[in-house]
């Protein structure tokens, strides 16, 4: 059943301004052109072929902050790089959202030491943190579609805080941990 | 070439300067004062016979705890000659500075600022001895072995509530 039979005789159909933009928005989030180490491969997996994220219209990565609504911090931020990514944060324009994909860009992961930022949510706002060493495409995508899910729920009137999402790898259960305070 | 005739060659041409000459896995190591370094390399790399061309690698090392406590670690391999020979040059703490190389071999040049930016060596001379791997402002020189590694408590969920409690958060 396509769309014309939705539309009816007059060929058009209501909804509210809000389903109507948040379906604009998830149809089309461009992600930011910014892959920071190993992490950044498996980022590139998921755009490639086999997993396609083209489906989920984001094949086109910006490199330019100012054409890209979603930051996917792919890999560990050092703290030379910290004020770089903050920058390109700061560059995008509303609204943007931030995936940290991968331990390292979530909490440090291994790299537990002087030379690395302990968590990309210490200096950017995070949506969802997709978990892994290098989380598999599937579990990027997974994280993906639960910053769709979350950024359709939003309300336009009031925008309200984010609450960050966390996606565990191994068997792609979203785990809440709402005590993850501010 | 081998080591053999090599470390003749250079008994031969700096009699006195070497401190001493060992071999480690069928490589000649020569340790020498950082007086004769810059000497020994230039006869290393513009002798006909020898002909150590290549810069493959400099480095620095801490020794923590023995004198000279650093050491500055040159590997020179002759590309004619198929051999690779290591120069080890110590330096103290109280003056460690070490003179640079970038006159033989330009690429000493981003090597040596590395050793500076770890473990605090200056290489005199050096055209423009900046950080090359940490922030500029950054205060130490992490490989040091007397600078902590740096660690923040690892958050599972029996403790996360507390060290979330005083982590920082940025939002929005
Ligand atoms: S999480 Fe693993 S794969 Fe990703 S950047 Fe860190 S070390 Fe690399």
């Amino acid at each position: 059943m396509g769309i014309e039979q939705k539309a009816g005789d007059l060929g058009m159909f209501t909804t509210t301004l809000e389903t109507a933009v948040n379906w604009g928005r998830t149809r089309a989030m461009w992600p930011l052109l910014f892959g920071l180490a190993c992490c950044a491969i498996e980022m590139m997996g998921a755009q490639a072929s086999n997993y396609d994220l083209s489906r989920f219209g984001m094949e086109l990565n910006r490199p330019s902050p100012r054409q890209a609504d979603l930051m996917i911090v792919a890999g560990r931020v050092s703290r030379k790089m910290a004020p770089v990514v903050r920058r390109l944060y700061d560059q995008m324009s509303d609204p943007k959202w931030v995936i940290a994909m991968g331990d390292c860009a979530s909490c440090g992961g291994v790299y537990n030491n002087y030379a690395i930022v302990q968590g990309v949510d210490e200096i950017i706002p995070v949506d969802v943190y997709v978990a892994g060493c290098p989380p598999r495409p599937e579990a990027l995508i997974d994280g993906i579609m639960m910053l769709h899910e979350k950024v359709s729920q939003e309300k336009l009137i009031e925008p309200g805080k984010r609450e960050p999402i966390h996606v565990k790898s191994n068997n792609l259960i979203q785990v809440a941990l709402p005590n993850k305070k501010a | 070439m081998d080591n053999v005739i090599l470390s003749q060659r250079l008994r031969e041409a700096f009699p006195q300067a070497l401190t001493s000459m060992s071999e480690f896995r069928g490589e000649l190591q020569v340790v020498l004062p950082r007086e004769h370094l810059v000497a020994v390399a230039q006869f290393l790399r513009d002798t006909p016979e020898l002909r150590y061309v290549y810069l493959e690698n400099l480095c620095g090392v801490d020794y923590l705890g023995r004198e000279p406590r650093f050491e500055v670690v040159y590997h020179l391999l002759s590309l004619s000659n198929r051999h690779r020979v290591c120069l080890k040059v110590g330096v103290p703490e109280a003056d460690p500075t070490v003179p640079t190389l970038t006159v033989l071999w330009p690429t000493a040049n981003w090597q040596e600022r590395e050793a500076y930016d770890m473990f605090g060596i200056i290489f005199r001379n050096h055209p423009s001895l900046e950080r090359i791997l940490m922030p500029e402002d950054w205060e130490g020189h992490p490989q040091r072995k007397d600078v902590p590694l740096g660690y923040e408590e690892v958050a599972f969920t029996f403790n996360q509530d507390a060290i979330y409690a005083q982590k920082h958060f940025v939002r929005e």
